[in-house]
């Protein structure tokens, strides 16, 4: 293992992404401040100001312009950043698309929030789950650390050149944007081991000229969107193997696509995605204390979607509970309607229960989470269930 | 793993512009950098501005710390500003034997504390205003905090601010803490 010990700090999750950039030798970052993302712009403005970075800060007039000048990098072989939140992140929808289908390699950290209206800049996921079908892999995180890994790792899937795909790490607005804790930094030795050089398929060259923003039609556009799925199904695997070397290089290891927690022998599992995993965790261990086969499914990836992990972890289970942080409306919760149709077809499926909380920062204490998971104890075997407010 | 550790829950009470959530802040680190413990920090996630009625959180344990919610059960509360009694409920849900450490000139009589309580009062505004020269008393509650309890130690205490604050500022914050930290374990 190369380098010297890492160095630990107690700072928030932003900062700790802010570190993670810095590492990861980013060299341009373009970036529009909004609440709760905008420390993370203002800590790497800081490292570019006293010389830690080196890298160009373009300050942009919106996020739109954000994530194009990022592309605009990509194009010059760069390594790119930006960070957003909420209405700067539905503000980029149309760029999503764009990068992900002209194959940008782009990484970005979407800290969760609300949406309006009603105007709340406080954290659920509804914005980030929104951009679910714009092409972006999506990963979420529960700690500062695993956001600043993270950020890492997403460099790794999205250069890597069977991928080639923009990733959002998503990390939850103010319970942990704005909470610090103990994070390890890595040393920077180690991370350049990890994480070499951008290699660039194309960049912009007058020796070597390429058309780049490309138009399709019928077939043509038809097989371009197929090897954009292909690769986003190969994700599944890339992801896995980046966070196994990660794990030899650093120690830290995640679980892949989706951390099971507690469910031998579960009757029943809750499945969210985020930093409520956490709290989550101290819950099952005191149902567990006290005899209830109750166990948790950590949901990392929402896109690529671990359908044949969760199908092979709840083969057995009776019921679960999903606590989405977003609702599609006039239906439930995302997660809860795509892990429906990952068990369809499953000989003996649990029945799911959808519950929809901690929606424009709505605290979620341990009682509700003890609360969906003697719900879905008691539920019978395959009864339907609706989209459950629990924060009223 | 299951196994419950003694989860300390610190709230913090001021008004906006007094420091608390930095204190919060310097809290944890101190726990967390130089006691070998696990701390969390964060604000209370609702508007602020300055001389609003604010909160702030610290969780200090000897085990990673993965709940997310906010504090309900405190076990030990610090109050900036004594003129938020009865102005917000200061000791809601405060466990059995809560530590509550106010800044007054009052005497417990005068405040409202149920009993059941470990109340500590000093005048760390005018400590603040002595030592430091303008009555921020974050620092100077925090030097008290560990005079009247075993939560974090001085020496931690006192590197914390350091690393917080600017060279400029942070001897005369040090000596402020250390000055509380005399009063109350003395007095």
């Amino acid at each position: 293992m190369p380098g010297k010990a890492p160095v630990k700090k107690y700072i928030t999750a932003n900062e700790a992404v802010a570190h993670a950039a810095r590492l990861a030798r980013v060299e341009v970052i373009a970036a529009y401040p909004i609440t709760p993302q905008t420390s993370i712009v203002e800590k790497l403005a800081s490292f570019i100001a006293s010389g830690e970075m080196d890298a160009d800060f373009i300050k942009v007039e919106s996020e739109h312009s954000a994530l194009t000048a990022c592309m605009g990098a990509r194009m010059a072989g760069v390594r790119a950043f930006t960070s957003t939140s909420s209405q700067g992140l539905e503000y980029m929808h149309e760029m999503l698309a764009y990068s992900s289908g002209g194959r940008y390699p782009l990484v970005m950290a979407n800290v969760c929030r609300s949406v309006a209206l009603p105007w709340s800049i406080w954290g659920d996921q509804q914005d980030a789950i929104q951009q679910r079908d714009t092409g972006w892999i999506q990963l979420f995180t529960e700690t500062a650390q695993e956001a600043l890994d993270m950020v890492l790792q997403a460099y790794r899937i999205a250069e890597d050149h069977r991928i080639l795909l923009p990733v959002m790490i998503c990390l939850d607005g103010f319970i942990q944007s704005h909470t610090e804790e103990l994070v390890e930094i890595p040393d920077q030795e180690s991370v350049d081991a990890f994480l070499p050089p951008y290699d660039p398929v194309v960049t912009l060259d007058v020796d070597d000229p390429h058309s780049i923003s490309v138009g399709g039609f019928g077939k043509h556009y038809a097989a371009w969107r197929k090897e954009q799925q292909e690769a986003a199904e190969r994700a599944k695997e890339v992801i896995v193997e980046v966070g196994d070397e990660f794990a030899r290089i650093f120690g830290r290891h995640y679980g892949g696509l989706i951390e099971a927690y507690r469910i031998e022998g579960a009757q029943a599992v809750l499945l969210t995605m985020g930093a409520l995993v956490g709290t989550a965790r101290e819950v099952v261990d005191e149902m567990r204390a006290e005899g209830k086969a109750v166990g948790l499914i950590k949901v990392r990836a929402f896109r690529p979607f671990p359908a044949e992990e969760l199908r092979q972890a709840l083969s057995q289970v009776k019921a679960a509970a999903v606590l989405d942080r977003d609702c599609s409306y006039g239906y439930e919760g995302a997660l809860a309607t795509d892990l429906k149709a990952a068990l369809y077809g499953l000989a003996n499926p649990p029945a799911v229960l959808g519950f929809i909380g901690g929606l424009g920062g709505a605290d979620v204490p341990p009682e509700r989470m003890r609360y969906m998971l003697e719900r879905a104890l008691s539920v019978k075997k395959g009864a339907p269930s609706s989209a459950e407010f629990i924060d009223l | 793993m299951t196994q419950k550790a003694r989860l300390e829950e610190v709230r913090w009470h001021g008004r906006g512009g007094q420091g608390a959530v930095l204190g919060a802040s310097i809290l944890g680190s101190a726990a967390a950098l130089y006691e070998g413990k696990y701390a969390v920090s964060f604000p209370s996630f609702g508007a602020e501005r300055r001389g609003a009625p604010v909160q702030a959180f610290t969780r200090i344990a000897d085990q990673v710390i993965r709940t997310r919610s906010q504090i309900y059960h405190p076990t030990r509360i610090i109050v900036l500003d004594d003129t938020l009694f009865g102005v917000v409920d200061i000791t809601d849900g405060a466990q059995a034997g809560a530590t509550v450490l106010v800044n007054t000139r009052r005497s417990i009589s005068e405040l409202d504390i149920p009993a059941g309580l470990n109340v500590v009062l000093l005048d760390a505004s005018a400590i603040a205003q002595e030592i430091i020269g303008v009555g921020i008393v974050n620092t100077t509650m925090l030097g008290a905090l560990a005079g009247a309890t075993n939560l974090v130690g001085l020496d931690a205490i006192k590197k914390a601010i350091a690393d917080a604050l600017p060279e400029k500022i942070a001897g005369r914050n040090i000596a402020a803490a250390e000055a509380a930290y005399w009063e109350v374990k003395g007095g």
